[in-house]
């Protein structure tokens, strides 16, 4: 497949990105097994000493545990011996992880501590005295934790979690990780797309008021509201925030917008109860959106607060596992809060179930056409923070940041 | 086991199934009291005693929002439900008040002619019977975690 990208630069995009088998490897090798940091959990899914969750970091599956001690680990869930799945659950609390297959045994730091019948039995069998089948042992991820989102990475030489997210970023995501979590449940949105085309659309500011109708008939985030967009300086993170003061312009009716609403039939809410926003952070931000390259997403809306973390399942498909949260001091009303906010978000949300839809209509768009390119050219051709979200300047720091460790 | 009392559950369900699967959305709040509540949840958050749903409503308003919304605002391909309902369990809890545990499959149809199994999983459900039968809460408990693409029309 041709590989040559547009002459146009930053604000093209050519859609054999999204398209290409071998590059999907290649993603895998470079990117999610390489220098970037993935997201794995929340510290609260792991609350006590000897707690485990699965996941995976591209392709690869993944154990995260916290040991008797407290510290957390992550290793490759896969057996030394014949690469079976050495953990089958997808959470629990654990002395050991023995693999079902020959019931070889890892501690939790991802140790290989025995092995059975290592010695045979009545001196016939067992494996030679200088076998080593530690030299296949679970590759060991390094771990790091900020304000109790866990990450992890294959590489020794990625700088440190708070140098790779930038001090751009970081203080942005200790606004909304402020005190102990509770987790209030989990599902998967399942992406008919390429796992780019949904970091594409997280970084795209542009999109939010103009595909989710939702947002712009009830006012809820319009691009005439204060807001803006922070981007890391290597292009890789963003954020994006709206300020909660309720629009009052009628810009979109102006421009006769599909998303706008009309005057005479002003689309409303019998129970607007449903947006309350309490402002439990303290700096009336309605909405914040936040990415970290390759995959993770944090994000506030309202009192709607979720980790969503992007695995990738093959050129065209992708899994969304979203893990919806509160706080551990959360009164009564706040939890049900939470819970009618949670109708704005995941795969039947008010705000989100276009999004699957919009991704995977681009994926199905482009599908003879390997050959041309996205124009991403709103704000210009630069990459950085700035007041305006009419931009696509979040997206251009994701390709540039994907073309650097793609070396493409 | 009361018969009629069965029949009367069973109908209500086949009503509600036909009115989804013939895109009559419009109908779908009248199938609860006024206060009726309707959930959807994942069989793993329930039971992990987790609260978060993937859809909620309170109430008649609720669940016209839903309505108006999907008809106005959400944008999502054209595309049907077929509900298959069956094994339905009903108990009397009340002269005018019975709860029923009933299986569901929902098949869903893109217009490029895909059918996906796009769920399956339980209907737990409180009724009230008089003046006539509505749910007073319905939660739909999917057997899978998983969702394909979206969740647009209710289950």
């Amino acid at each position: 497949m041709q590989r040559e990208w547009p002459a146009e630069g930053v604000t093209r995009v050519p859609y054999w990105v999204y398209q290409d088998e071998d590059l999907y490897k290649e993603e895998q090798d470079r990117i999610w097994r390489g220098a970037a940091w993935s997201y794995l959990c929340l510290e609260a899914e792991l609350p006590e000493p000897q707690s485990f969750v699965t996941t995976f970091v591209g392709d690869m599956p993944v154990v995260v545990t916290r040991d008797a001690k407290g510290a957390l680990h992550a290793w490759e869930n896969r057996c030394a011996h014949r690469g079976a799945l050495v953990c089958m659950q997808a959470r629990g609390k654990a002395e050991r992880f023995a693999c079902i297959y020959h019931n070889w045994v890892y501690d939790h730091e991802g140790n290989l501590v025995t092995v059975a019948f290592r010695r045979g039995i009545a001196g016939k069998g067992g494996l030679p005295a200088d076998s080593k089948p530690e030299t296949q042992a679970p590759k060991k991820l390094r771990v790091a934790s900020l304000h109790g989102l866990v990450f992890g990475t294959l590489s020794a030489g990625a700088p440190s979690l708070e140098d790779y997210i930038g001090p751009d970023i970081v203080p942005r995501i200790q606004r909304v990780m402020k005190k102990p979590l509770k987790v209030l449940g989990t599902y998967t949105q399942v992406l008919p797309n390429n796992w780019k085309l949904y970091m594409d659309n997280v970084k795209d500011t542009y999109h939010a008021s103009l595909l989710h109708l939702f947002f712009t008939r009830f006012r809820i985030n319009r691009l005439t509201q204060k807001g803006g967009v922070f981007v890391s300086k290597d292009g890789a993170h963003h954020c994006t925030y709206t300020e909660m003061v309720e629009d009052t312009g009628d810009a979109y009716e102006k421009d006769g917008m599909r998303s706008a609403g009309s005057s005479s039939s002003q689309f409303q809410l019998e129970a607007p109860e449903l947006l309350e926003q309490v402002d439990e952070l303290g700096d009336r931000v309605s909405i914040q959106i936040l990415s970290l390259f390759p995959g993770f997403v944090l994000h506030q809306i309202r009192n709607s607060l979720a980790a969503r973390q992007v695995v990738p399942k093959g050129v065209d498909r992708t899994e969304l596992h979203w893990t919806l949260f509160g706080f551990v001091d959360d009164d009564a009303a706040m939890q049900r809060r939470r819970i009618l906010q949670a109708n704005l978000v995941g795969p039947a949300g008010y705000i989100s179930m276009e999004d699957g839809a919009a991704t995977g209509f681009v994926q199905r768009g482009v599908a003879g056409s390997a050959d041309r390119a996205s124009v991403i050219e709103m704000g210009g051709s630069t990459i950085g923070s700035g007041d305006s979200r009419v931009t696509e300047t979040a997206v251009r720091g994701l390709w540039q940041t994907w073309r650097r460790y793609m070396d493409l | 086991m009361e018969p009629q009392l069965q029949l009367v559950v069973e109908h209500l369900h086949a009503r509600y199934a036909h009115a989804l699967d013939e895109d009559r959305l419009e109908d779908w709040p009248q199938f609860f009291t006024e206060n009726g509540t309707y959930r959807i949840t994942t069989a793993e958050n329930e039971e992990r005693g987790l609260p978060l749903p993937v859809l909620y409503a309170e109430g008649r308003a609720m669940l016209r929002d839903r309505v108006a919304s999907l008809r106005h605002a959400n944008i999502y391909e054209p595309q049907r439900y077929r509900h298959l309902v069956s094994s339905v369990l009903v108990e009397r809890t009340g002269e005018h008040a019975a709860s029923s545990r009933a299986n569901f499959l929902v098949v869903r149809i893109m217009q490029n002619g895909q059918s996906l199994l796009f769920a399956s999983g339980r209907y737990i459900d409180r009724i009230a019977l008089a003046p006539e039968p509505r749910y007073e809460e319905r939660v739909v408990i999917c057997d899978s975690r998983a969702f394909d693409t979206l969740l647009a029309i209710p289950l």
